[in-house]
């Protein structure tokens, strides 16, 4: 357990998990893609280049803000929001394409493509396209593209084509698909930015190592604010890249629980849901081998959640490891839950967050009541919620 | 002997080159599949590779997806596709028939009893477009230890190193994918692929197959002219989607369509 942290593997495995999982042809660019960021990402000049976006672009180090009005609410441990919903564009998803832009730069790659589901990615993917005026196509399934329309017109604002997928559940696993198919077709002169943890090696690897800013902030922050590591970190998981960003800091920080919290829907037992490590098994989609939701017959599972970001069948595969070691736990939280929980942080603190994160905040009040004045929680507060103002209005039965 | 090598040996001797039609098993439905598998020998295919159907198909096109898609509105399972193998070869013994699909349904059942059903069925080998070499030691172990093959993809970005690493876990033959992109993509360059092919053929005796991109009988016969073996999928598999509803007439389109690029590729013998 202790070189949980040196992991993947080079060839991308985390114990059974991760790999690579893809047709033939894309085999040159993977390996392409690992070369070079296995070199830059050693190089200090490269480092220097993606802090100073981070700081200058992003806005970080994002605050780590004690929640007074929650925790009192909740009578137990001290609720602390890592504030990634205060990032330029809106989440914690620009971290990882910051990183992937200069990674394409670097490859001389004139054109991007994202799949996105919440929008978040592709707006943070567009808008590192037009910043280094590279071309961007964003694939985004139709369902997806009307629950978050507002973010559809962001994503052509920003000078991005938005192509609409029709095929399959017509959200983000479709999208991921026919982002993949896109990339097969132009692998010459076009650089995949895939945003989540997942995917073929070295995806699941180099967007941990550039979410990582997250949890090496919110460590510091946590010594320098309480003196002491926090008793829990928790994140919401889709693919399950704001949760290893917070958490892989943590990993050999045996004291600290890290918690995942899952898309739990309509609840884990009406199987409509979005929570592959709480209720799938082991498989292979999307490059890699993870905990999927799929049938006896090896058929991918149609997923159900109030949050377009966390609506997938599968997740990074090194969360599917940190479970099977015992490092990390991975809950669920309901529709009905997070729904609550948005509510109540638009109240209490005054943060309207993104759906995703509200299911993370969800789980961490549960818990908190359960906890000691004394004792802290960190969530990972990966989103804000503007782009969910229509989903809340229609289940408000508002006209916005 | 594989039934595979028996096939490829044997048209080598008159000089002829494999016709490979792909379907997907269970499309338009599964009653249709059996029958249309002896229709295809009948029309001059060499041998069959059927499409296990899967719900997220990243390596095709949208012809061979929605094709998918109605095999499994029907719920055609790998089970259900080893059982049309077992019903084919109660009347031929002779044409090889290879497995085509993605690595999740084949993982679903578990290595160990799909190969088992795959050699009782008489099953002749196993094409998995998302498991490359790096990551098949074992199932190409367990497949190789039933006489089963091992068959993989090498494209136009495949190095000369990875080719090298291909020949030597392949077996039957290999299959050469010809362009850079999903199925039913664009047409077929065969200066370029000629090119690529020589280079293949130096690290390897295995039989090559080309596919993606020939949609004719002209692009069958020039394809037939640099390769052992014409691999034709979305042309068939769209005849079959045209007539959903009228399968009779989709499987009739699929052996006119055949029978033009067999006598097309017998031509330039
Ligand atoms: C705000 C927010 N949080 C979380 C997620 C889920 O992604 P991941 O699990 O990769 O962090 C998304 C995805 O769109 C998101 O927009």
């Amino acid at each position: 357990m202790t070189n949980a942290t040196s992991l993947p593997d080079a060839d991308g495995h985390f114990g059974p998990y991760g790999g690579r999982f893809v047709s033939e042809t894309l085999f040159a660019a993977l390996d392409d893609l690992r070369d070079t960021y296995e070199r830059l990402w050693q190089s200090p000049k490269f480092q220097a280049e993606f802090d100073l976006d981070m700081a200058h672009y992003v806005g970080r180090p994002s605050p780590l803000y004690l929640a007074k009005r929650l925790t009192q609410k909740y009578g137990g441990a001290q609720i602390y929001l890592k504030r990634e919903d205060l990032n330029h564009t809106g989440a914690h998803k620009i971290n990882n394409t910051i990183g992937q832009a200069l990674l394409a730069k670097h490859m001389g790659k004139p054109r991007i493509i994202a799949e996105t589901g919440a929008g978040q990615h592709g707006v943070a993917s567009a808008t590192v396209a037009a910043r280094l005026g590279l071309e961007c196509v964003v694939y985004m399934g139709v369902e997806d593209i009307r629950r978050q329309a507002q973010n559809v017109y962001r994503m052509k604002l920003l000078g991005a084509k938005v192509v609409g997928v029709t095929s399959g559940t017509q959200t983000l696993k479709d999208a991921l698909n026919e982002a993949m198919r896109d990339w097969v077709t132009n692998v010459d002169n076009t650089y995949y930015i895939i945003g989540t943890a997942a995917g073929p090696h070295p995806y699941p690897k180099l967007v941990r190592d550039f979410q990582s800013i997250i949890g090496r902030e919110a460590r510091r922050q946590s010594l320098e604010q309480t003196g002491k590591l926090p008793d829990a970190v928790v994140a919401c998981v889709g693919g399950g890249s704001n949760a290893i960003g917070i958490f892989h800091p943590f990993i050999d920080d045996k004291d600290v629980r890290l918690i995942g919290v899952e898309a739990g829907g309509k609840g884990l037992e009406t199987g409509e849901h979005a929570a592959p490590l709480s209720d799938g098994t082991p498989g292979v989609l999307h490059g890699n081998r993870t905990y999927l939701m799929s049938d006896d017959n090896g058929q991918i599972l149609g997923t159900h959640s109030v949050s377009a970001g966390l609506d997938y069948p599968g997740v990074g595969p090194e969360h599917s490891y940190l479970k099977d070691i015992g490092r990390a736990e991975y809950v669920a939280a309901t529709d009905d839950e997070a729904l609550h929980s948005f509510r109540e942080l638009c109240l209490l603190e005054g943060i309207i967050p993104a759906l995703e994160s509200s299911h993370a905040v969800a789980y961490a009040c549960k818990m908190a009541s359960q906890m000691r004045p004394d004792q802290t929680i960190v969530v990972n507060l990966s989103g804000r919620g503007d782009k969910d103002m229509q989903t809340v209005a229609d289940i408000d039965g508002i006209e916005v | 002997m594989s039934r595979i090598k028996t096939c490829f040996d044997g048209l080598k001797a008159q000089g002829r080159q494999a016709l490979i039609p792909y379907v997907t098993a269970g499309d338009p439905n599964p009653q249709v599949t059996v029958g249309l598998m002896h229709q295809m020998v009948s029309a001059g295919a060499d041998l069959i590779e059927l499409g296990i159907p899967f719900s997220d198909p990243m390596a095709d096109g949208p012809v061979i997806q929605l094709a998918c898609e109605r095999a499994l509105s029907h719920n055609t399972s790998l089970a259900m596709i080893l059982a049309m193998v077992a019903e084919f070869r109660q009347q031929n013994d002779t044409t090889p028939v290879v497995l085509m699909g993605y690595l999740n349904t084949v993982e679903k059942m578990g290595y160990d009893v799909f190969v088992a059903a795959a050699k009782k069925v008489d099953l002749d080998g196993v094409l998995l477009v998302d498991l490359p070499p790096e990551e098949s030691a074992d199932f190409a172990r367990k497949l190789r230890q039933e006489d089963l093959d091992a068959i993989f993809l090498i494209t136009p970005t495949t190095t000369e190193e990875r080719i090298e690493k291909i020949c030597a876990v392949g077996s039957g033959y290999l299959y050469y994918v010809s362009l850079k992109g999903v199925t039913g993509g664009a047409s077929i360059d065969t200066v370029e692929v000629a090119k690529k092919l020589d280079l293949v053929k130096q690290h390897t005796q295995l039989p090559l197959g080309v596919g993606f991109g020939i949609k004719d009988a002209a692009s069958a016969a020039r394809v037939s002219q640099i390769a052992d073996g014409v691999v034709v999928g979305s042309v068939l598999v769209n005849a079959l989607g045209d007539n959903a509803s009228n399968p009779e007439k989709g499987c009739a389109q699929v052996v006119s369509t055949l029978l033009e690029m067999r006598q097309a590729m017998d031509a330039t013998v």
